[in-house]
C-alpha cells in the first residue's frame, strides 16, 4: 500500500517530514484557532540526519513522509533541539523504529529528556560552537538557553543556510502551504505575534540579546525553519524583525481594558472606563473575560501601554476568570505598562484591592486611585470610571 | 548580602546558603560568583540575574 502522507523538499538536500494539526485549538491553555504543525526535518548527506520529531500521535504521519524519501532504518543521526513533548514525544518511537548510530541534544535536553522518558538511552551531548560533519553537510549548533526551555537548541546547517530554530521563531498556524511568503502576511503577523506573547514575553530580556550576539555567529542565514508554522525562504529578517520589535516592549498608543460581570455593574463600569480612554485619543480594547481567552489577552497586551483591570468581588475574592488571567498575563511579565483598577461589589469589596495588589507584582505603574461600585453604580460612580479611563490614558501618554 | 534572582527562570541565588551543587561555598557574595557560573536551574549566565 502506497503511503498516504509525502515529505516536501525545501532546499537542495532537505526534506519537511513533520504533521499538520489542523484540530489543535489548546495548547496547554493558549487558544490555537488555526491549529498547529510539528516540523521535523530530514537532512540527507552521507550520515542521514532527522532533526527533531512530533507529538506522539503523529508519529506515523512523520514516519510515512520520511519513507516517501528514504526508508526510515537509512537514519543515522537523531538531533533534538527541544524536550517538549510536541517534537520529542515521538522521539522514542522514533530511536526503537529507526535505530540510530547517534541521538544528539545539549546538555540540558540530555537531562530534560531523561526525565520524560526515564530511559537509558545514550545522547551525544551538542554545546554552543560544536559542529557535526555528516559528510555533505556541515551542521553548527547554538545552546538557546531559556528559548524558551532550559534545553532549547538552535541547528544550523551551514551550505544551505538553514537555521533549525525550534520554538523560536515560529506560530501555531495549521495550513497546506509550508513558506511564509505563500501566506497572508496579516495572518502571519498575527499569529507570530500571539505566539510571541503566549510562549516568549516573559524571556524577552533573553531575545534581545539572542539578536544581538546573531551577527557574531557569522551565519549566511537563508532560511529559518522553525518547529511550529511556516517556514521563511525569503526575508527570514522580516521574523527576526518582529521579534526585536516585540522584545523591546515599546508602549503604544493602546489600552486594554479587561474585565468580568457577574450583575452588570463592571461591565457598566468597563464601558464607562473605555469612553474615558478614547475621549483622550487613545485606542482601547474591552475584552470582557466571558467571552475572551487568557491567550487572547495576552496578545492584545503585547503592544499595549496600558492594562486596566476589572472585577466583582465574590465570595471576598477575584471573580475567577480575572484571577486566571491576571496569573497568566503575571506568569508572562509585560514590562513598562500603566494601569488601573475597578469593580463592583455588594459588602466587602476585596476585588478592586487584589487587583492592585497583582498589578503592583506586575510592576504596573497605577495612574490613579481605583474606582469601587456599591452594586449598581449611578452616574456619579460611572463619571468617576470615566476620569479613571482619562487618567490612564493621559499617564500613558506621558510615557509616549 | 543581597540576593540575586534568574530573570528567565526564577532560582534565587542566596550568598548565606551559596549552591552546593555547582560548586559554590556557602557565604559566597554574588560578586565573588564565578563569572562563567551559569543558573543552576536553567543554564542561562550570571548577566540574567538581578538583585532582590
Amino acid at each position: 500500500m502506497k503511503d498516504t502522507f509525502r515529505a516536501l523538499k525545501i532546499s537542495e538536500n532537505v526534506y519537511w517530514v513533520g504533521a499538520i494539526d489542523w484540530g489543535l485549538r489548546n495548547f496547554h491553555g493558549y487558544l490555537t484557532s488555526r491549529g498547529s504543525t510539528y516540523n521535523a526535518f530530514l537532512i540527507l548527506a552521507d550520515k542521514v540526519t532527522l532533526v527533531d520529531t512530533v507529538k506522539e500521535p503523529f508519529f506515523d504521519e512523520m514516519m510515512a513522509r520520511i519513507r516517501s524519501v528514504i526508508e526510515p532504518d537509512r537514519i543515522d543521526y537523531v538531533i533534538s533541539n527541544h524536550s517538549e513533548m510536541d517534537h520529542s514525544g515521538a522521539l522514542p518511537k522514533t530511536i526503537a523504529a529507526v535505530r540510530p548510530e547517534k541521538v544528539f541534544a545539549s546538555s540540558m535536553g540530555i537531562k530534560a529528556l531523561s526525565s520524560h522518558f526515564h530511559w537509558d538511552q545514550e545522547i551525544t551531548k551538542l554545546s554552543t560552537g560544536d559542529t557535526l560533519d555528516l559528510g555533505g553537510a556541515n551542521l553548527r549548533f547554538i545552546e538557546a538557553r531559556m528559548l524558551h526551555w532550559p534545553d532549547s537548541m538552535f541547528t544550523f546547517y551551514d551550505e544551505e543556510g538553514i537555521l533549525f530554530s525550534n520554538d523560536a521563531f515560529g506560530m501555531h498556524l495549521a495550513s497546506s502551504e509550508r513558506f511564509a511568503d505563500e501566506l497572508d502576511e496579516t495572518v502571519l503577523r498575527y499569529e507570530a505575534a500571539k505566539y510571541y506573547a503566549n510562549i516568549l514575553l516573559h524571556l524577552s530580556p533573553l531575545i534581545e540579546r539572542l539578536i544581538d550576539k546573531l551577527p557574531g555567529f557569522n551565519l549566511n542565514l537563508k532560511m529559518i525553519a522553525p518547529d511550529h508554522g511556516p517556514l521563511w525562504r525569503q526575508d527570514p529578517e522580516t521574523i527576526i524583525g518582529w521579534y526585536s520589535e516585540w522584545a523591546a516592549q515599546k508602549p503604544t498608543s493602546k489600552a486594554v481594558v479587561v474585565y468580568d460581570t457577574m450583575w452588570q455593574s463592571t461591565a457598566k463600569m468597563a464601558r464607562a472606563v473605555a469612553d474615558g480612554i478614547i475621549s483622550r485619543g487613545v485606542q482601547v480594547k474591552l475584552l470582557p473575560m466571558e467571552g475572551s481567552h487568557r491567550s487572547d489577552v495576552i496578545t492584545e497586551v503585547l503592544d499595549a501601554g496600558a492594562l486596566v483591570v476589572g472585577s466583582p468581588t465574590m465570595n471576598n475574592q477575584l471573580y475567577p476568570t480575572v484571577a486566571d488571567v491576571l496569573t497568566y498575563i503575571k506568569g508572562l511579565r509585560p514590562r513598562g505598562l500603566v494601569g488601573a483598577a475597578f469593580g463592583s461589589y455588594g459588602w466587602s469589596g476585596e476585588a478592586v484591592g487584589h487587583i492592585e495588589n497583582a498589578l503592583a507584582e506586575m510592576k504596573v505603574e497605577l495612574a490613579c486611585e481605583s474606582v469601587k461600585a456599591l452594586y449598581v453604580p449611578e452616574n456619579d460612580v460611572l463619571a468617576r470610571c470615566v476620569e479613571l479611563g482619562e487618567k490612564v490614558a493621559s499617564a500613558l501618554g506621558a510615557k509616549l | 548580602m543581597t540576593k540575586y534572582e534568574c530573570t528567565a527562570c526564577g532560582f534565587i541565588y542566596d550568598p548565606e546558603k551559596g549552591h552546593e551543587g555547582s560548586g559554590v561555598a556557602a557565604g559566597t557574595a554574588w560578586e565573588d560568583v564565578p563569572e562563567d557560573w551559569v543558573c543552576p536551574l536553567c543554564g542561562v549566565g550570571k548577566d540574567m540575574f538581578e538583585p532582590v
